[in-house]
């Protein structure tokens, strides 16, 4: 699904990530866990097309495609998704009719049909339902007001009514209490297909109690310097990163 | 549901930059170029006048030669060349249609490329449509149902022949003939544009809309509207225009006056949709508004929405006197320019009677080269007892190059009136358009998204199918303006 080899890249010209290669196949869970400064929000923007962020050296091939080459739309299009650290607000835009946008906009790449106003309401509400999301939350605008947990929730109800086939969740577990966490959680593995990657970038290990990967990768200084199974996870939290770096 | 996804829909399902330039190919008659008394008198000849609006027009004009061009307004253009426009221009018919099956069918095809076949309108939307074509009235519509309860809905040249007395009553009370330059020269040669008056007690049954329409090369357009609502009644009145593309600039110096009697209510919507000139700034409407209501009774209320996205220059400022105790004033605006586009636009309230209360909301989006001000002014008069306005004016920048200004003109002449401005400048954020973009959305209709979601309180205030248009305009206006 996503094949990354050799990947520099810099920001403001200065050099981040200093080497990147990582494989994610269908159906498996990645977790990419780091101190800060390490890289990890680079790749996640840099993945999705932030402007600034430049490759300077190596690819990133999602399903057989250049990804860097495409618009950030276009990666959309494509089934890339990401779920931000910090959700941005947009006043006045009801979040019904930004997810209408949305879904259709990704509809209508993959030359699918638009759906029409009924069709989209009865996804919509289905997937309220599944996530237990408060209706109300729909006819608000974008984010804008929410508290820190709701805006994870809404990231949660974009990736269900968008589908993709690789979720990038950024830092998801900021900012939330143990309950949001566990509904957040929740929310994604409700998502885990073999169709389907995900790779969850965090700094802290408490994430991947609920969100278990099969694979766990530390970032130091933009390079993977250790790679292992979920035990890896469990083993940063207890001896630190200073430490498993060393070791590595 | 929200109508912004309706605009994206609607912007890319026009995909051309300016829809609407083209030209309908029909014989004018118009009057030699140039302006002078002779000119005048052919007009209200043409109009078959009585001698009073004749004696009016001419006072005008003498007047007029004397005034000055108004220069407060932040906006540039040479000087204008007011013997190089044509002032009167009509389509040719043998006589006034009856019926719209007597209306030239080039016209309604006209009106059809603009979305608004009058056929349909008529039977569907229950919208009356009283469409004016370069300078004449061609047709109107659903005037029987509007005159069972009373409504009189006309062209101004009509209402002159068939309700004079209501027409010297009313005309020029508002804005009188020497209120400005281009108010003054509208007086003297203004060819049509809408009567209505609501009759005491009566909600006009269904919104009344004009369709302004541009058509003829270096024809000045100047129109006229009065609206009367008489005690306790209710009009919502529709007006929006579009206008072919052109390369000379065309003068337009409209007139609307609006009256609300005790207790009576008129809202009055705008979209203004005029050729804005191409990107290097060639071409384009001088659009050089007078608007005003008065509400001249208590409890009166008088509300004005516009959305202004096209014209080289706007020079307008639809104002409100409130003379009648308790009366309310509300002024929501959008004003969006692109390129090399100028607009001085805000809003007057004149607070005069006790317990006045007035609103203003404005939402200036400024792109591209262009230049953008928000002028208005807030006055509290000496009797003007408790009186409050509240004044929201909001910019929204997009690139680097454009500018907005907010200039507010504040005076009391009384201690117990209260009032409030507040202001920001914001510059469109990279973080909202990356967020839509990378949940799929295009660039420009995530500009588009954004900029409507900035503008949802006024574009909350229209009625819905001018809010479905307005909210399209905003995405075509904006086109190419970032990336």
């Amino acid at each position: 699904m996503l094949e990354i080899k050799n990947l520099h890249a810099t920001v403001d010209g200065a050099e981040i990530l200093k080497g990147i290669d990582l494989t994610i196949n269908a159906g498996e869970v990645h977790a990419i866990m780091g101190p800060n400064g390490s890289g990890k929000s680079t790749l996640s923007y840099l993945l999705s097309g932030r402007e600034g962020y430049e490759m300077t050296e190596g690819s990133v091939l999602f399903k057989g495609k250049e990804l860097l080459d495409l618009e950030p739309e276009e990666r959309a299009g494509e089934g890339l998704f990401l779920a931000f650290q910090y959700p941005v607000e947009i006043p006045g835009v009801p979040n019904t009719t930004f997810l209408k946008e949305a879904v259709n906009a990704v509809r209508k790449y993959r030359g699918e049909s638009e759906l029409d106003a009924m069709e989209f309401v009865k996804q919509l509400r289905a997937k309220t339902k599944e996530l237990g999301v408060n209706p109300d939350f729909l006819k608000r605008a974008v984010n804008a007001g929410f508290s820190g947990g709701e805006k994870k929730r809404n990231e949660m109800l974009q990736m269900a009514m968008l589908e993709p086939s690789l979720c990038l969740l950024d830092e998801t577990d900021s900012g939330l209490d143990i309950d949001a966490l566990k509904a957040v959680a929740e929310g994604v593995n409700a998502m885990r297909g073999p169709e389907r990657a995900m790779l969850v970038i965090t700094h802290y290990q408490r994430l991947l109690t609920y969100i278990v990967p099969d694979k766990v990768h530390v970032l130091s200084k933009g390079r993977i310097v250790r790679s292992g199974g979920p035990e890896l996870a469990q083993e940063l939290e207890e001896k630190g990163y200073t430490e498993s770096v060393e070791a590595a | 549901m929200a109508a912004s996804v309706e605009t994206v829909e609607q912007v890319q399902s026009l995909g051309e930059r300016y829809k609407y330039g083209w030209s309908t190919d029909l014989e004018m008659e118009t009057a030699p170029k140039g302006l002078n008394e002779d000119i005048i008198r052919f007009i209200s000849a043409k109009k078959d006048e009585p001698e009073w609006m004749l004696e009016w027009r001419l006072k005008a004009y003498a007047h007029w030669q004397t005034m000055p061009e108004p220069k407060w307004a932040k906006v540039e253009h040479p000087p204008i060349d007011y013997q190089d426009v044509y002032y009167y221009a009509a389509p040719k018919l043998a006589e006034k249609p009856k019926s719209l099956d007597e209306v030239d069918p080039k016209l309604l095809e006209t009106y059809e490329k603009l979305g608004i076949p009058l056929k349909e309108q008529e039977m569907l939307a229950g919208v009356a449509v009283d469409a004016v074509f370069d300078s004449v009235s061609v047709a109107t519509t659903f005037k029987k149902k509007l005159s069972e309860v009373g409504v009189i809905f006309c062209s101004i040249s009509e209402a002159i022949q068939d309700h004079p007395e209501l027409v010297r009553k009313y005309l020029g009370s508002v804005v009188p003939y020497a209120d400005n330059k281009h108010a003054c020269l509208n007086t003297a040669v203004f060819t049509d544009g809408s009567f209505v008056y609501i009759p005491p007690g009566v909600r006009c049954p269904m919104e009344l809309s004009t369709y302004f329409r541009i058509n003829a090369e270096n024809t000045g357009q100047f129109e006229r509207t009065l609206i009367i609502a008489d005690k306790g009644s209710y009009v919502s009145y529709l007006e929006g225009c579009t206008a072919p593309q052109r390369d000379e600039n065309q003068l337009h110096a409209a007139v609307v006056e609006l009256i609300a009697l005790d207790d009576a209510e008129i809202k009055y919507s705008t979209v203004q949709n005029w050729y804005p000139g191409d990107e290097d700034g060639k071409g384009g409407i001088y659009n050089f508004v007078t608007k005003r209501g008065l509400c001249k009774g208590t409890n009166s209320k008088i509300s004005w929405t516009q959305v202004e996205t096209g014209s080289a220059i706007t020079w307008k400022y639809p104002s409100c006197v409130l003379q009648g105790d308790n009366s309310v004033g509300e002024f929501y605006s959008i004003a969006i320019t692109n390129n090399l586009q100028q607009a001085d636009t805000g809003t007057k309230m004149i607070h005069l009677g006790k317990n006045t209360s007035s609103r203003i909301i404005s939402k200036g989006i400024s792109a591209g080269r262009s230049a953008q001000t928000y002028r208005g002014l807030v006055r509290m008069g000496g009797k003007a007892e408790q009186a409050r306005n509240y004044t929201q004016c909001d910019s929204l920048l997009i690139g680097e190059t454009c500018a907005a200004h907010t200039v507010p003109y504040i005076e009391s002449k009384n201690r117990s009136a209260r009032i409030e401005h507040e202001a920001t400048t914001s510059r469109i954020s990279e973080d909202q358009l990356f967020y839509c973009r990378q949940r799929g959305i295009g660039q420009e209709e995530a500009v588009a998204l954004v900029v409507n979601g900035f503008c949802r309180e006024v574009l909350q205030q229209l009625p819905m199918e001018f809010a479905v248009e307005a909210q399209k305009l905003v995405g075509i206006s904006l086109e190419g303006s970032v990336g």
